[in-house]
């Protein structure tokens, strides 16, 4: 069941993101936060996305404290919270988008909201609203036994993060865990545009391959369509969220339509 | 079983390692180098030099009469932390972890700072080192602790005022955390107090526990037993850890933790965590937190930018869920009449932070009654905070004109 044995797989993000493969050169992983600028346009704005040619919706719930995030994803979810962002917001909003696209949603949440609402009442309400499971950027394996229990027991994916800095068993560990795909930080640092995409990011998907993974997507720092392409030469998906937050803050829902746009141009290029 | 002999990365429920994949690597690097040195008498002897000869250690204890007899009669001994190079306990820590720095073959540290007193510790022990040094503080305390940054730029540091979230303590140590998730490489983060993941809270306690050891000997040798109570003030709680340590399998010792209580405890604006919060994650522990019903973060509030913290060290919760601690709150009321206190009846000026302690220990002389002894930490001392007092009390006249 987990992203090393994707021909028993029941993920339908695994399978997107396998079906990105035959068509294209892999897949486009769109991030935006729920209720930024506000509920409805957040929804709106996520349905733009899978119009315009990314094959996974990744939805961020504004938190707190979002340590792993730069200043662009820091604001709109400052933002959002300051609107009234409420976490049922995020149940909300992956029905509302399900019901207008079949292309599969991950939440993007740091634990402690989810350990508050109570982790097995989590996972039936994101079933219950559609959605395919949890990005956790600050929830290692390690700590992970509540939630490995409850994805189990619902069937939701779970996306843990490998590092440039992991162990080859911290890999293997992340591997055998997570399901959907293996988050892949391309460069040691928080999320937010970068000029190059480092070359970090080719080591760790090769050692991630060495470690079994078939399913394995890279994120942090892309905010380019040459960029995107760049990392599907070697990766299954490229994951954007700060240059599309960026679009959505200054352009509306048309103008992070028609990055995204841009973005998928980047996954039709073959060498 | 010694309660002293708990190591981490679990207190009782509480603890653990809730960070993102890159900084594991980092903190699995710190574990393994701290486990080596505390074992090694090169490191052992180098820290005891400094200790001596740099911080000025061991700290005094003084005896309070003038001051206790406003605590119903009871006996009240101060550890005199306030008396180390740099103005508090902090250095201890840091002192250590910067040789650790060294170790494991880093040259620069950064550090988050409330109050500024770690924050100056970390930038004193850079320029002792010779290493490079960012210290993360929010805008608000940098208004409120302007002195403590200009100590730290003097002392060559790069001071970065944090504009996030509550622009407070914990938005500077989430600064801390993205500096570190992208610099570890050559980065140390020198964490300030006894929470964040593994091995933050058993490591600084290790370096913090030296002041219970030398207060539990000094107060015996004084009235030729122990102190019926131990008190000290609680933010992250590594002044609280690091006298409490000593006493835990003395039984017979009462410990008392004093959170900021701001307005009150039962208003909205206070920094209690262990008596109205529940637990949750931040900063990577399992702990108390005070959050609201989605597991976001309340923003604190206290007069002490020390104090000012939604969170605690997970030995605190563990220590309070099994009773072997007792957390009460203290409203900056209640500390500034004890900052007064102090320095009218012994001519000792405490920091707004330690004088929590002294209110809590007002309380306890009262409880306790005149044949008790009560030992306080004495964390730090006031100089910094004489902006905050002089405006509390009304001590500078705004009309004066300096020729």
């Amino acid at each position: 069941m987990s992203a090393h044995h994707s021909a028993t797989t029941a993920s339908p993000v695994e399978a997107a993101i396998a079906a990105t493969k035959t068509s294209g050169a892999g897949a486009l992983i769109g991030y935006l936060p729920v209720g930024f600028p506000d509920l409805q346009t957040s929804i709106d704005a996520a349905i733009a996305l899978a119009e315009n040619g990314v094959d996974v919706i990744e939805l961020g719930l504004p938190y707190s404290d979002p340590v792993m995030d730069g200043p662009v994803i820091q604001e709109a979810t400052e933002v959002a919270r300051a609107a009234g962002f409420r976490l049922r917001d995020g149940f909300t909003a992956v029905r509302a988008i399900t019901e207008r696209t079949d292309v599969p949603i991950v939440l993007m949440t740091y634990w402690n909201p989810v350990m508050q609402y109570g982790v097995e009442r989590f996972a039936d309400d994101l079933v219950a609203a559609g959605g395919a499971g949890l990005i956790t950027p600050d929830l290692i394996p390690d700590e992970a036994a509540e939630w490995l229990a409850a994805s189990e027991r619902t069937g939701l994916d779970r996306v843990f993060l490998a590092a440039p800095t992991s162990s080859d068993e911290r890999l293997r560990q992340a591997v055998e865990v997570c399901r959907g795909f293996v988050y892949a930080v391309s460069t040691m640092g928080i999320t937010g545009a970068r000029q190059d995409v480092d070359s970090a990011a080719r080591t760790l998907v090769a050692r991630l391959r060495d470690a079994g993974a078939t399913s394995a997507c890279v994120g942090l720092g892309i905010s380019t369509a040459e960029q995107v392409a760049e990392v599907l030469e070697y990766a299954d998906g490229a994951i954007v969220g700060s240059a599309l937050v960026k679009a959505l803050a200054d352009g509306g829902v048309s103008g992070v339509a028609r990055v995204a746009a841009a973005l998928a141009e980047g996954t039709r290029r073959t060498k | 079983m010694s309660l002293r002999s708990e190591t981490g990365p679990y207190f009782g429920d509480f603890g653990g390692r809730f960070v993102p994949e890159p900084l594991i690597a980092a903190l699995d690097e710190l574990t393994e180098a701290w486990e080596l040195a505390k074992a090694d008498p090169e490191f052992l002897a180098e820290l005891d030099e400094l200790n001596r000869n740099y911080i000025g250690r061991p700290s005094l204890i003084t005896e309070v009469p003038r001051f206790a007899e406003h605590a119903g009669g009871a006996r009240i001994i101060l550890k005199r932390e306030d008396l180390n190079h740099t103005g508090s306990h902090k250095i201890n820590n840091v002192l250590g972890q910067a040789i650790l720095t060294k170790r494991i073959g880093k040259t620069r540290i950064i550090a988050e700072t409330g109050a500024g007193q770690h924050g100056v510790a970390t930038a004193t022990a850079a320029a002792l080192f010779g290493m490079e040094c960012v210290i993360y503080m929010g805008e608000v305390d940098t208004e409120r602790q302007a002195l403590n940054v200009a100590r730290m730029r003097l002392l060559g540091a790069e001071v970065v005022s944090v504009k996030t979230g509550s622009r407070t303590l914990k938005d500077a140590n989430n600064d801390a955390l993205r500096d570190w998730v992208t610099n570890v490489e050559t980065t140390n983060y020198i964490f300030g107090t006894v929470a964040g993941p593994h091995p933050f809270p058993s490591l600084v306690r290790d370096l913090q526990k030296i002041i219970g050891e030398e207060a539990r000997q000094q107060v015996l040798d004084l009235t030729g037993k122990l102190p019926d109570a131990v008190a000290a003030c609680v933010g992250g709680g590594s002044n609280a850890i690091g006298i409490f340590h000593a006493f835990l399998d003395d039984s017979a010792v009462g410990l008392y933790g004093f959170e900021a209580a701001g307005d009150g405890a039962d208003t909205p604006r206070h920094a209690a965590t262990i008596t109205k919060g529940r637990p949750g994650v931040l900063h990577g522990a399992r702990s108390m937190l005070l959050q609201d019903e989605d597991g976001q973060t309340i923003e604190s509030h206290s007069i002490s930018a020390g104090l000012d913290y939604p969170g605690v060290g997970p030995e605190h919760s563990w220590l309070a869920s099994i009773g072997r601690a007792s957390y009460r709150p203290i409203t900056d009321a209640q500390a500034m009449d004890a900052f007064r206190l102090l320095s009218r009846t012994e001519g000792i000026i405490p920091a707004i932070e330690s004088s929590h302690a002294l209110a809590g220990a007002l309380e306890l002389g009262k409880e306790l009654g005149p044949d008790a002894v009560i030992l306080v930490n004495l964390s730090g001392r006031g100089d910094k905070d004489m902006e905050t007092a002089g405006r509390y009390f009304h001590l500078i006249d705004e009309n004066a004109v300096q020729s």
